[in-house]
C-alpha cells in the first residue's frame, strides 16, 4: 500500500542534519562519535532503521533510561495484580518502582491485589553470606500473610546476581513446599543496556514457568483472544477490552495490565494474540506462535484513524459476524469522534509536537496527534530496537528528527531549534521543558490522567492535549515588567 | 503434564467472593497482627529508601554541582524520577552507566569516560560522586579511580570531585545524605581553615529535609535576628526555582566558596542530627567556632530552643518580630486546641521528623499513639520515649522501630486512631482504616505545593495546625447528620 509521504514546512534533511551536528558539537570527540549514529533525519521510505539503537548508554550523558529490573518489575511482572512480586535485594529498587507506573488494578489491596512493595531489604550481612536462606523464609511469610496470592515472583536486583545467589533453586524448592508457583526472574539491573532486556527476560520466565499450567474452565470459542502488552495505564486495558468485547471478541487474558496469573497461564488456548506494545511483548507472541500456532497481530488504539484501521485489520482475522460488528462500531463511534475532533481541532491545528518515550508511543501516538490537526516534528525512544525504528519511520514526516536514547543536552538543543508547542515525554524531562515555558504531557503515565486507548480514551487524550497546549498559565511565564 | 517448576495443569479458578471477604476480614484481626509482627525476612511497604537518593539530594544543595552516580544507569533514573515527582522540578544528574562488562572489569573506564563527557556537556563547577550497589559489591576503589582520572587528564587536577560510598544495602537515604554532605564539605574546606579568621557567620546543617519552605523559613528567622549565615546543602532554590521561561541546570545551592569558608564560621548548628550525625561529628573536630546539635525545630518548644540557642550563641535577644510570631502561633494553638485535644494519631517517617511530629502533637494535647520508624535505632527509641513520658498525652503510646507500613496497617486495624501523619505511601493504609492521612515529609507524590509550606518554626506550627484542624472540620461537615450541621464549628 503506497503511503503518502508527510512533509513539514521548513524541515529538510539538510536543516535537520545541521541541527544534529550542532548538538553534537558540545561532546568530546569520543562521545560525539558514539552519539552521532543515534541521531538522524527521518527517511519514511527507508529500508532499514535510520538510527542505531539498543547500544550501551554513553557514560556521563544524562539519559532517561532505566534498567532490566525496571523493565521486569515495572512493566511485565508488576502489573499482574494477583501475585506477590518480591524485589529481591536492597530496599531502593522496589521502593522507587512502587506505585509509580499507574498500572491500575482491580481487587482488594493486600487481599486479592498486591500493588505493594515487597522486598528482602538486603543488608551488608546478606551480601556477605548470601540471601538464599532469607529468601526461603520470606516466601513462607508471604504465603502465610497473603494466602490468596496466586503466585510469587522473585525479581533479582544487582547484588543478587553479583554475589552468585541461586534464586532459581530456592524458587523450585519453595514452589513444591508452598504448593504455589514461585517464579525466579534474573533481571539484575546491570544486565543489558536498558529496561528492554528486562522485558525479554521476564517474557522468558513466563514462557518457562507459567504458560500452559492452566486451562480455561469454560469451553473454547472462535472469538477467544488475548490482549498482550497493554499495561492499563490510567485504565487503558479497560477501555481497550470494552471495545474488543463490543466487536464480539472474547478477551480471555490481559497481559499484563490488571493481569491475572492463571488467565495468563491459559493463554495458549486462545485463537489470536493482539499486541499493543510490540517492544515489551513481541517475544511472547512469537513463542506462542511457534509453540501453539497462535497467530498474532499488532494494533494501535490511539486516535480514531488508527483505531479504525486496527479494527478492520483485526476483523480480517475473523468471520463476517465480526466484520459486520466492526463496521457498525466504527460507524457508531465515528460520529462521537468527529464531535471530539470538531471541538478540539480548531484549537490545536498546526501545533508542533516533539515526542520522546519508551515502548510504542513514539510511533503509535503520531496518528492521534494528527487526528487533532497537530504535526509531530521529532520522535524517539529510550530503549527501542531497530524494528521499532523501522515501524516509526513511515509514521513520521520526512526529514523530521529521530533520536535514540537522547541525552538531555540533545533534547534541549532540538527544542531550542524546533520550538515545539508541546512536548510529550517522561517525568525526568517534564520540568526541564516547563521551566522553558513549554507545554508538556507525560506520555509514559498520561500525566495522572487517562485512559488514552480506544474510543473511551480519545476524548480524554484530546482534552488533555488541549489543556496542556492552551492553558492560560503559559502566557503568564513572561512578566509584563 | 508438568512444566519447569513441576507444576501440573489445573483449570483457572477465580477466588470466590466468600473467600475474598473472609481474608479481607482476617487481615484486620489481632490474630493477623501477631502473625504480621512475627515476620523475620519479608519487608512490606517500607518507609525508607536507599543511600544514593540522599546523596543526590545533598549534591543538589551546592551551587553548580552535578550529582554523579557511579553505577548502573537505571539507579540514576530512579533517584531522579523520585525527586522530580516530589518537588515537581528538574533533578539533573548523570551516571557512568555501568553494565555487565563493568561488573567484570570494574567501573574505572566508565567513570573516566563519564567525567569527560559530563564535564564537557553540563559544565558543572563540581561533580559530587556517589555509588549505587554494583560497584560496591565488586569492590571498586573510587579514590584510586579518581586519582587516576586526574593523572591521566580526564579531569583538571584541582577540580573538586568529592565522593561517597553509598551502597543501598546499608543505612538509608538519611545516611547517604550524611555521607555526601560530609564528603563535599571535606573537599571544599580542605586547606581553607585560617587561624584567627572568623567569618562571623552561622553555618546551618538542615539534614535530609525535602521541604523547600523550611529552608526559606530558616533564612527568614536568621535574617530577623540579623545573623549572617550559610545554609549548607541549600536545596531551596534548586528545587523551587522560578518559572520565567528559561531553564537553568543549576538554579541554586550553597555557593562553593561560601561552603569552603564555612570552616571558619563563628557557629555551626545542625537541626537534623540524625541525618547529619557523621558530618556533625567531623564538623566538631574540624570547624572553628562553636557547635550545637539541636532537634528539628518543629512545634513551639523545639522552635523556642532553636531561637534561644541562636540568641545565646550570637548574644542577641530574640527579635520582637519573632516574639510576636510565637504569640500568634500560640494564639492559633489555643484557638484550635479543642479540635485536636484527645485525638489519636499514628505517625511515621524519618527520625528527625518523627521527633518533631510527636513534640507538636503533644503540645496540642493530641496523642501520638503509634510511632513508627522503618529505619530506627535504640537511641531514637529512647529519645521518643523520653518525649512521650514528658507529657500525659504520651501515655500508652507504642513505639515501633524497624517496622513497615504493613505493620502500621495492622496497628490501625486493631488499635484505631483518628488520623495519620506521614508521606504519600501511607494512603492505602489510611483508606483501609477510613481515616485522614496528613501528608508531611518525603515523598509527597499526590498533592501539590506541600514542600513549599514550612513545617519548622512558628510558621510551621500554624501551617500544620491549619491543615489538620480544618480537615477534621471538613470531615465533620461531610459526615454529620443534617440536624447537627451548623454554621459555626
Amino acid at each position: 500500500m503506497g503511503r503518502e509521504v508527510k512533509k513539514v514546512e521548513g524541515i529538510t534533511k539538510e536543516s535537520t542534519q545541521q541541527m544534529i551536528d550542532e548538538a553534537l558539537q558540545a561532546y568530546p570527540e569520543k562521545g560525539k562519535k558514539k552519539r552521532a549514529p543515534h541521531l538522524a533525519p527521518n527517511d519514511p521510505a527507508g529500508a532499514s532503521a535510520c538510527v542505531r539503537s539498543n547500544r550501551k548508554t554513553v557514560p556521563g550523558v544524562m539519559s532517561a533510561r532505566g534498567c532490566a529490573y525496571a523493565g521486569a518489575k515495572g512493566v511485565v511482572w508488576g502489573p499482574i495484580r494477583d501475585m506477590v512480586h518480591v524485589s529481591h535485594g536492597p530496599v531502593g529498587c522496589g521502593w522507587y518502582s512502587w506505585g509509580t507506573r499507574r498500572n491500575l488494578m482491580s481487587g482488594k489491596n493486600g487481599v486479592t491485589n498486591f500493588a505493594m512493595q515487597f522486598t528482602s531489604d538486603f543488608q551488608e550481612k546478606d551480601i556477605v553470606y548470601g540471601g538464599d536462606k532469607k529468601l526461603a523464609v520470606l516466601l513462607k511469610e508471604a504465603k502465610e500473610l497473603f494466602p490468596l496470592a496466586k503466585g510469587i515472583s522473585v525479581l533479582s536486583e544487582c547484588p543478587v546476581g553479583l554475589i552468585g545467589d541461586d534464586i532459581n533453586a530456592v524458587a523450585k524448592k519453595m514452589t513444591k513446599e508452598l504448593e504455589l508457583p514461585v517464579i525466579p526472574c534474573n533481571c539484575e539491573g546491570f544486565r543489558g543496556v536498558s529496561q528492554s532486556l528486562g522485558h525479554h527476560i521476564s517474557n522468558d520466565t513466563i514462557r518457562d514457568y507459567i504458560i500452559e499450567t492452566r486451562t480455561f474452565a469454560e469451553p473454547a470459542g472462535p472469538y477467544d483472544i488475548a490482549l498482550i502488552g497493554d499495561y492499563n495505564i490510567g485504565g487503558d486495558v479497560w477501555s481497550a477490552k470494552a471495545l474488543l468485547s463490543e466487536i464480539g471478541l472474547n478477551v480471555k487474558a490481559t497481559w499484563t495490565g490488571d493481569g491475572e496469573m492463571e488467565r495468563i497461564a491459559a493463554t495458549h488456548e486462545v485463537k489470536l494474540n493482539l499486541i499493543h506494545c510490540y517492544r515489551s511483548m513481541n517475544y511472547m507472541c512469537k513463542v506462542m506462535e511457534e509453540k501453539y500456532g497462535i497467530p498474532w497481530l499488532e494494533f494501535n488504539f490511539f486516535g480514531p484513524t488508527k483505531i479504525r484501521e486496527s479494527l478492520r485489520k483485526i476483523a480480517e482475522r475473523f468471520d463476517d459476524r465480526i466484520r459486520e460488528n466492526v463496521e457498525k462500531v466504527i460507524a457508531k463511534y465515528d460520529v462521537q469522534m468527529k464531535a471530539v475532533v470538531d471541538q478540539y481541532r480548531p484549537r490545536l491545528e498546526g501545533k508542533k509536537v516533539m515526542l520522546y518515550v519508551g515502548g510504542l508511543r513514539p510511533r503509535h501516538t503520531v496518528g492521534a496527534y494528527e487526528d487533532l490537526g497537530m504535526v509531530v516534528v521529532g520522535s524517539g525512544y529510550e530503549f527501542a530496537h531497530g524494528d521499532d525504528y523501522e515501524r516509526t519511520m513511515p509514521e513520521m514526516p520526512e526529514a523530521t528528527v529521530i533520536y535514540d536514547d537522547a541525552s538531555e543536552h540533545e533534547l534541549e538543543r532540538f527544542v531550542h531549534q524546533l520550538k515545539p508547542d508541546l512536548i510529550g515525554s517522561g517525568i525526568k524531562e517534564k520540568y526541564v521543558f516547563q521551566k522553558m515555558g513549554l507545554p508538556f504531557r507525560q506520555m509514559h503515565s498520561w500525566d495522572y490522567s487517562g485512559p488514552y486507548h480506544a474510543y473511551q480514551g480519545f476524548p480524554i487524550f484530546a482534552r488533555d492535549i488541549d489543556m496542556a497546549v492552551n492553558s492560560p498559565t503559559w502566557k503568564l511565564v513572561k512578566p509584563p515588567f | 503434564m508438568s512444566n519447569n517448576l513441576g507444576l501440573t495443569v489445573k483449570p483457572v479458578t477465580p477466588t470466590s467472593p466468600e473467600e475474598e471477604a473472609r481474608v479481607a476480614a482476617w487481615i484486620d484481626t489481632q490474630e493477623y497482627r501477631e502473625k504480621n509482627f512475627a515476620r523475620q525476612a519479608l519487608v512490606v511497604n517500607p518507609v525508607h529508601c536507599c543511600q544514593p537518593l540522599g546523596a543526590e539530594l545533598a549534591a543538589h544543595g551546592f551551587q553548580g554541582t552535578l550529582p554523579f552516580v557511579h553505577g548502573s544507569q537505571g539507579c540514576a533514573s530512579y533517584y531522579r524520577s523520585t525527586l522530580n515527582r516530589h518537588f515537581r522540578e528538574p533533578a539533573p544528574a548523570v551516571s557512568d552507566a555501568m553494565t555487565e562488562d563493568g561488573a567484570v572489569f570494574g567501573g574505572q573506564a566508565n567513570l573516566h569516560e563519564a567525567l569527560e563527557n559530563a564535564y564537557a556537556l553540563y559544565k558543572p563547577k563540581m561533580m559530587a560522586i556517589f555509588t549505587s550497589c554494583m560497584p560496591e559489591v565488586i569492590g571498586d576503589d573510587l579514590g584510586a579511580f579518581l586519582k587516576n582520572a586526574r593523572a591521566k587528564g580526564h579531569i583538571p587536577k584541582d577540580y573538586p570531585l568529592p565522593y561517597a560510598n553509598t551502597p543501598s544495602f546499608s543505612g538509608s537515604h538519611i545516611t547517604g545524605y550524611d555521607a555526601m554532605v560530609l564528603a563535599i564539605l571535606q573537599v571544599l574546606t580542605e586547606g581553607k581553615k585560617v587561624e584567627g579568621r572568623c567569618t562571623g557567620k552561622l553555618n546551618l546543617l538542615p539534614g535530609f529535609d525535602t521541604n523547600t519552605g523550611d529552608y526559606r523559613e530558616y533564612k527568614r528567622i536568621l535574617d530577623a535576628f540579623g545573623i549572617p549565615h550559610t545554609v549548607l546543602a541549600d536545596i531551596s532554590e534548586t528545587f523551587d526555582s522560578p518559572n520565567d521561561g528559561t531553564y537553568r541546570q543549576y538554579p541554586g545551592g550553597t555557593p562553593l566558596d561560601e561552603a569552603a569558608d564555612s570552616i571558619n564560621g563563628k557557629v555551626t548548628i545542625t537541626v537534623g542530627p540524625y541525618a547529619t550525625a557523621k558530618t556533625f561529628a567531623w564538623v566538631k573536630e574540624s570547624y572553628a567556632g562553636r557547635h550545637a546539635a539541636l532537634p528539628l525545630p518543629m512545634g513551639i518548644a523545639k522552635t523556642d530552643a532553636f531561637l534561644m540557642k541562636l540568641s545565646e550563641l550570637f548574644e542577641k535577644p530574640v527579635p520582637a518580630a519573632l516574639r510576636a510570631e510565637r504569640g500568634r502561633a500560640v494564639d492559633a494553638m489555643t484557638d484550635a486546641q479543642q479540635y485536636l485535644h484527645g485525638k489519636r494519631f499514628a505517625v511515621y517517617g524519618d527520625p528527625d521528623l518523627l521527633l518533631g511530629y510527636v513534640s507538636f502533637l503533644l503540645e496540642m494535647g493530641a496523642t501520638p499513639h503509634h510511632v513508627l520508624c522503618s529505619k530506627g535505632s535504640k537511641k531514637l527509641e529512647k529519645e521518643l520515649q523520653a518525649l512521650l513520658d514528658g507529657s500525659p498525652y504520651g501515655r500508652g503510646a507504642g513505639i515501633y522501630m524497624n517496622r513497615d507500613l504493613w505493620h502500621l496497617r495492622s496497628l490501625l486495624m486493631t488499635d484505631p486512631v483518628d488520623a495519620i501523619l506521614g508521606d504519600t505511601h501511607g494512603k492505602f493504609a489510611a483508606r483501609d482504616a477510613k481515616i485522614p492521612l496528613f501528608r508531611f515529609g518525603f515523598p509527597i507524590f499526590d498533592r501539590v505545593n506541600k514542600h513549599r509550606l514550612p513545617l519548622i518554626g512558628y510558621q510551621g506550627v500554624i501551617h500544620m495546625l491549619t491543615e489538620i484542624c480544618n480537615r477534621f472540620l471538613d470531615l465533620r461537615d461531610d459526615t454529620c447528620e443534617d440536624r447537627f450541621f451548623e454554621m459555626m464549628r
